[in-house]
């Protein structure tokens, strides 16, 4: 699904390098988190994969699915099935949630060769999927994450990935913000999409997230590396230890 | 006072080149009225305070610059679908045949031409009045050459409820047109009209438009200037309103290498309320002046001024605009709001924001800003799937909307949305 290889990264306007050489494999239905210090590179990850201006990327490469992922323009990316639910969702004055969201069911439909949605249908398909994440009707009129609450905005972002049904889905400190209840929310929200061939990148400083999405594998990222992967147990570890073991260790 | 000696010869080469308007009674009395005023401010010129911004060379020149008329054929003209009666003009001309029956009920329609060779007419109250009481603290030179020379235009008295609007129709054909129209419009106490107007006109357009709305009257505008990128134009919209009356203006520019669209308002009755908004959007040589001047003479009134404008590859836009509150309007509620979305570095917005208040008891508001398009939320919506130009149409879309709002018909309102999505899509910026 996604190859990460030897992947380098500076900011464009700056010599300051953020990514020094990143490996990741993600399979077909895997479920795979990265947890980390803040500063270590994460989000910039996240930015990089779904093509986000401001970045050069000096070496390395990513491909989901073969094909190569860096020379595509953001919007192929999300034809291809790459989906980025954002650390802070952008808030869009003048465009209404519905708009945006059949704008962009539509754009990607299109970019596939697929019919676009009837706008009846694409009406009973949001309001079911908005229904789960309890999203009422107010909010989707509303304009994009505008005026939303914390918890409001990242339960927008599931609503986006449920309607865009993504093949390649990074959650950028998705439980960021929210409380226990909204958390499940979430959770329940990704869970639902989990059908075997859909594969999750979850980024999270927190080990609770992933009491409710359970990973696969677990990454710990540092300095702008992966510096240790493990099974779900590694995430407990730094639950309980923090990071200073794992990046004493490394060194 | 007398004019320098460079004013003194402007202005006579300029009118030297005006061919004569016929005209006795009371139209050439409002002429010649009009002629004195003009001489004693000359025409403007850059150092004038409210020019300089825009240049007047081209609307000062005794011949109208070519400009090649624009084939919009490729859309449908605009309010096609609406039940209206279309009075056509070309270059300046009224076109009979083109033109529908002006009978309306609750409506007199009758031209400028023909009313201004009678001894008496309603009109006299109105033609050249407002532009007068215009006139101060700012002079507006091209609107009392308008009232001066304007060879047709069309006087409307509306007594009820106009049952459909009277639609304007505006063809441009020769490459050196120079047409002069005035109209009047009268509404009677608790009258309404929608006015529609369209078409770029000619070369160059002077146009002025004297509103009266009597109490309880209400008055809607819609103007779409045409797609033409050559022509020049400076018109006027003088208005005057009693109690209670409404008066909404909405105007959307698309091209046009110059625009000068004035708008001076004045509402002298107690709770009248009055909205002026533009949507403008340019690209390269485009010169666009939108410039307001709002009086609040009475208690408990509410203006809006709306302007917005996209610019792209050099276009140039300006807002001047003022609310007077004078001594004793208390409870006012004036709003001003001018903005430009600057699609590159090429483009500038130029704007003058003013308030003058004399009342204590008064809520005014104004805001000003230019700024690139957010660049955070065109990724967002890129990384939803939105091709970049999509997504840059949205944008722009989202933030004409508030000036598209002030149209408060939701047809005419749609079918302008949809003829900027197509401009956006035609001109669609780099990137
Ligand atoms: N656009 C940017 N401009 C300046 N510094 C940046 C930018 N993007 C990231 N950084 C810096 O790169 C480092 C990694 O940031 P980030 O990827 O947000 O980390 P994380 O998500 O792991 O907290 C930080 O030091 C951050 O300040
Ligand atoms: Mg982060």
């Amino acid at each position: 699904m996604l190859e990460i290889k030897n992947l380098h990264v500076k900011l464009e306007e700056e010599d300051k390098v953020i990514l020094r050489g990143v490996d990741l494999k993600i399979g077909p239905g895997e479920v795979h988190a990265i947890m980390g210090p803040n500063g270590s590179g994460k989000s910039t990850l996240s930015y990089v994969l779904s093509g986000r201006d401001g970045y050069e990327v000096t070496e390395g490469s990513a491909t989901l699915d073969g094909q190569e992922l860096l020379e595509m323009e953001p919007e192929e990316r999300a034809a291809a099935g790459l989906f980025l639910a954002f650390q802070y969702p952008v808030e869009i004055p003048g465009v209404g949630n519905m708009t945006f969201l059949r704008t962009a069911v539509n754009a990607q439909r299109k970019a596939r060769g697929e019919e676009e949605l009837s706008a009846g249908d694409f009406l009973k398909i949001v309001r079911e999927k908005a229904k789960t994440l309890k999203i009422d009707a107010e909010m989707l009129k509303r304009p994009v994450n505008v005026g939303f609450s914390g918890g409001e905005k990242k339960r927008n972002e599931i609503l986006q990935m449920a309607m865009l049904e993504p093949r390649m889905c990074i959650l950028d400190e998705t439980d960021s913000g929210l409380d226990v209840d909204a958390m499940k929310l979430v959770s329940d929200g990704v869970n639902a999409l989990r059908d075997g061939k859909r594969s999750f990148l979850v980024i999270t400083h927190y080990q609770r997230l992933l009491d409710h999405i359970k990973p696969d594998v677990v990454h710990i990222m540092a300095g702008g590396r992966i510096v240790r992967t493990g099974g779900p147990d590694l995430a407990l570890e730094v639950e309980q230890n923090g990071y200073a073991d794992i990046l004493n260790e490394v060194g | 006072m007398a004019l320098p000696k460079a004013k003194e010869d402007a202005l006579a080469a300029r009118l030297a080149a005006l061919p004569a308007v016929e005209g006795k009674g009371w139209l050439a009395a409002a002429r010649s009225e009009a002629l004195a005023r003009l001489s004693a401010m000359g025409l403007p010129g850059r150092r004038d305070e409210y020019w300089r911004y825009t240049d007047p060379a081209s609307l000062n020149a005794p011949e109208a610059p070519v400009a090649r008329r624009f084939d919009a054929s490729d859309e449908a003209a605009p309010f096609d679908g609406i039940d209206r009666v279309r009075l056509v003009f070309v270059d300046g001309v009224f076109d009979a045949a083109a033109s529908d029956d002006p009978a309306l009920a609750g409506v007199t329609i009758e031209r400028l031409a023909e009313a201004g060779r009678r001894d008496i007419h309603w009109a006299q109250g109105l033609y050249g009045v407002l532009e007068a009481r215009g006139q101060t603290p700012v002079a507006r030179p091209f609107a009392a050459l308008n009232t001066g020379f304007a060879s047709d235009g069309v006087l409307i008295h509306v007594t009820g409820r106009a049952a459909k609007p009277v639609s304007l129709v505006y063809v441009h054909e020769a490459e050196t047109s120079d047409a002069i129209l005035h109209h009047c419009v009268k509404l009677d106490p608790g009258a309404e009209l929608t006015l529609l107007e369209n078409g770029p006109a000619a070369a160059r357009f002077s146009k002025v438009l004297e509103v009266e709305v009597a109490e309880g009257a209400r008055f809607h505008h819609i103007r779409l200037q045409g797609r033409d990128h050559e022509r020049r134009a400076v018109t006027h919209i003088f208005a005057r309103l009693g109690a209670g009356a409404e008066f909404r203006s909405f105007t959307l520019t698309a091209n046009g290498r110059l625009t000068r669209n004035e708008a001076v308002v004045e509402l002298a009755g107690a709770e009248a309320r009055a909205h002026v908004a533009g949507a403008a959007v340019g690209d390269g040589d485009f010169h666009h002046d939108d410039t307001v001047f709002i009086t609040h003479a009475a208690e408990a009134c509410e203006s809006r001024q709306v302007f917005k404008k996209v610019l792209m590859n050099g276009a140039v836009g300006v807002f001047q605009g003022k609310i007077l509150v004078k001594p004793g309007a208390q409870k006012t509620d004036g709003y001003q709001i001018s903005q430009s979305l600057l699609l590159d570095e090429d483009s500038q917005f130029l704007a003058k924001p003013e308030l003058e208040i004399y009342a204590d008891d008064v809520k005014c508001s104004h805001g000003s800003t230019s700024g690139a398009i957010d660049e955070t939320a065109l990724f967002y919506l890129q990384s939803r799937g939105v091709p970049r130009r999509t997504a840059q149409a949205l944008l722009v879309l989202a933030f004409l909307a508030e000036a598209i709002d002030e149209v408060a018909d939701e047809t005419i309102a749609e079918d302008i949305r949809a003829r900027l999505e197509r401009w956006l899509a035609r001109h669609g910026s780099r990137g």
